[in-house]
């Protein structure tokens, strides 16, 4: 994903029209070729993960390869039948994972689906608390960098725009540990939480396995603030990063509402300068945003496995690359395949917010 | 890529060069960053090319005739940016990055920009059945998360580690899957708009063959946006062999140094305080985007006439050359 095309294939930020008698029919049929649209992107992704991961061998040979003579490889991958038919695994594969069945790893022998529900909530979390951060940083930003446009704040803003997307997560990570963590000592540099708070979060009765939601509920506050504690680095690494993509979007649509007569009329009438960019083009200049932020979550997600290996932060992105190292490709595969059907069911949500937004976007 | 207009076929030829009729169209903050831009590429460039030279040891030297070379030792008279946990330099191993790096983004660029382009005219012209299956193909991969399938890319090539050409191919490889639907997309987009045109129809007319249409009247045509996209995908191209690297997929610390593995090296050492082996491969990684980006989104700019901006002085020089013409 390049930044220019982000910024330039939005819709024009103009407010909605009222369409004239809207048919009743109109959103309903797109909502459901829309989601109709899902299927064949899932099943493409499902089909060229599958056949790239089985032309260079079979996951028992990739994981035990060394460890095991021939003649026990042999019977092992006939006990899981690899040695059968490419197409036939294929079919049985499909059914499998249409039935909500992953498979086992071949290093730690859980069920996919069990890792998928344990780590996931970390990953969510950290989703959560990135997009918090750069929506924060990006927004106000953004509606700065619009109203100074070509003077010297939007010129030095636009410099850290173009910074943030330069800068990989880890090394922003490993400069994020080096001053807060080990220089200044303030926070800590790894992992969720502590032990003593990880014990009792997970004794919890049934916990979500978000961290700080388990501890607002059961109303402990030195977890909170442990939780916090540790959340934040990770937080702020991912979530500066795609902040700058939030600065330029927002600056960009901002200027585009900044100039429409509407703007002028309400300076003519003398609303302050402060009101007519937080609340005049600020608004209109949003539904953008929202269409970009399902484009986001991609990139969201890629980033989170590298700031989850960054932080030793356990969730689905940290155990990927467990994984990967110990060439566990049941495991990654069943990964990757949850992670993809996550992207396309986020951008059908996407779509459909911005449609609910935004009539013209409805084919 | 050059502004077309009467003027500027009267320049001399180096001044419509694209990166040169650039310079000379920007002005003030614009040319600034141009400028920034083009510093930091060159310096990418030549720290690439002449690596060897530049760089006083071996990427995987660890020992010379006074014996072995100590380990994470500060940056001091002869390890000008220190040494790593296995003893080797982090300058030299910076430098060499670059080549790595280089390889890999032209490796990268030239295959997607190839077979990206050829399948967004067959898919563009021709259309059918074909146009609707990559149509569908190229939005699926695109709307996955590219690091993961770079990943899933690098375990088919090379089972994750492998040699140095094997490795920069592997990456190389893994970037391109991604690329090719960014060119596809673009490529196609344009053919589907310059098919209705006057001139393609004449050709067809007189009985041109579609490969005839496609290469000749065709391809010059839809691909005068791809500099810009070129400059971005060198970007990301750096960017996933960094992140590959740094997973632990990239090329063997031996076989080629590599900025992104080196910056995995250095997070335990982050944790002791250690700064010098992670801070200077990363500040590579992020000046060589960074010079890259600003290439990239100047000549953006500039070859858009609504947001170049002349100075006070050239601009009183445009109108007074209206006024007397």
């Amino acid at each position: 994903m390049t930044i220019t095309s982000q910024t330039g294939t939005t819709p024009s930020p103009t407010p909605a029209r009222k369409p004239a008698k809207q048919k009743g029919g109109g959103f309903l049929r797109y909502l459901i070729t829309r989601f109709l649209l899902i299927i064949p992107t899932v099943f493409i992704l499902i089909t060229v993960v599958f056949f790239l991961m089985r032309v260079t061998g079979d996951p028992i040979t990739a994981a035990m390869g060394g460890r095991l003579t021939p003649d026990q490889l042999a019977i092992r991958i006939h006990e899981a039948g690899y040695d059968r038919p490419v197409f036939i695994q294929y079919i049985e594969y499909l059914g499998q994972v249409f039935s909500g069945n992953l498979g086992r790893t071949m290093s730690d022998n859980r069920a996919v689906t069990e890792v998928l529900v344990t780590y996931g909530a970390a990953t969510l979390e950290l989703a959560i608390n990135a997009v918090i951060v750069a929506l924060a940083v990006g927004i106000p930003l953004g509606l700065v960098a619009a109203k100074f446009r070509d003077r010297y704040p939007d010129a030095v803003l636009r410099i850290l725009a173009i910074l943030s997307y330069a800068t990989p997560v880890f090394f922003a990570g490993l400069l994020l540990k080096l001053i807060f963590g080990v220089w200044l000592g303030w926070l800590p540099i790894s992992g969720r939480a502590d032990w003593q708070t990880e014990l009792a979060l997970t004794g919890l009765q049934n916990p979500s396995g978000i961290y700080w939601l388990d501890a607002l509920r059961s109303g402990n506050m030195a977890a909170l603030g442990d939780v916090t504690a540790h959340a934040l680095l990770p937080a702020l690494a991912l979530g500066l990063l795609t902040g700058g993509v939030f600065l330029r979007l927002v600056r960009t649509n901002a200027i585009g509402t900044l100039g429409r007569e509407y703007v002028e009329a309400g300076r003519s009438r003398g609303v302050s300068e402060f009101r007519l960019v937080t609340k005049h083009a600020y608004r209109p200049a949003l539904i953008p945003i929202i269409t970009v932020m399902g484009l986001q979550i991609a990139m969201l997600l890629g980033g989170a496995v590298l700031t989850e290996t960054t932080f030793e932060w356990a969730g689905l992105g940290f155990k990927l690359a467990e994984y990967l190292t110990a060439r566990d490709f049941v495991a990654v595969q069943g990964i990757v395949v949850v992670l993809a059907i996550i992207v396309a069911v986020t951008n059908f949500i996407v779509d459909i917010l911005a449609a609910l937004i935004d009539p013209r976007v409805r084919y | 890529m050059s502004i077309p207009s009467l003027a500027s076929a009267r320049k001399p030829w180096f001044a419509r060069l694209p990166v040169v009729s650039h310079l000379r169209m920007s002005s003030g903050l614009q040319r600034g960053m141009l400028i920034a831009g083009l510093v930091l590429s060159v310096l990418f460039i030549v720290s690439a090319l002449f690596a060897p030279l530049i760089a006083p040891f071996d990427f995987a030297q660890s020992s010379d005739m006074s014996g072995d070379f100590p380990r994470q030792s500060a940056p001091d008279d002869k390890f000008i940016w220190g040494t790593t946990v296995t003893g080797y330099d982090v300058f030299s191993r910076t430098m060499y990055g670059a080549r790595t790096a280089i390889w890999v983004i032209i490796a990268a660029v030239l295959m997607s920009l190839f077979i990206g382009v050829l399948l967004g005219l067959i898919s563009g012209y021709l259309g059918g059945w074909f146009d609707r299956i990559m149509v569908v193909l190229a939005d699926a991969i695109y709307a996955f998360p590219s690091l993961l399938l770079a990943i899933v890319m690098s375990i088919v090539i090379s089972q994750g580690q492998s040699s140095l050409w094997g490795g920069i191919m592997a990456a190389a490889i893994s970037i391109t899957v991604v690329f090719i639907p960014q060119y596809f997309r673009v490529v196609r987009a344009e053919v589907m708009r310059l098919k209705a045109e006057p001139f393609v129809e004449s050709a067809q007319v007189i009985g041109s063959s579609p490969w005839r249409v496609m290469f000749t009247h065709l391809l010059r045509n839809a691909t005068r946006t791809l500099p810009l996209i070129f400059t971005l995908n060198a970007t990301e191209a750096l960017l996933t062999l960094a992140g590959l690297g740094f997973l632990g997929f990239g090329i063997e610390p031996t076989a080629a140094s590599e900025w992104g593995f080196d910056l995995n090296r250095a997070m335990s050492d982050a944790t002791s305080g250690i700064w010098w082996t992670g801070l200077f491969p990363g500040l590579a990684i992020v000046l060589t985007v960074m010079g890259l980006t600003l290439v990239g989104e100047s000549m953006n700019d500039l070859n858009d006439p609504r947001l170049r901006r002349f100075s006070r002085k050239k601009a009183q020089r445009i109108t007074q050359a209206g006024v007397t013409r």
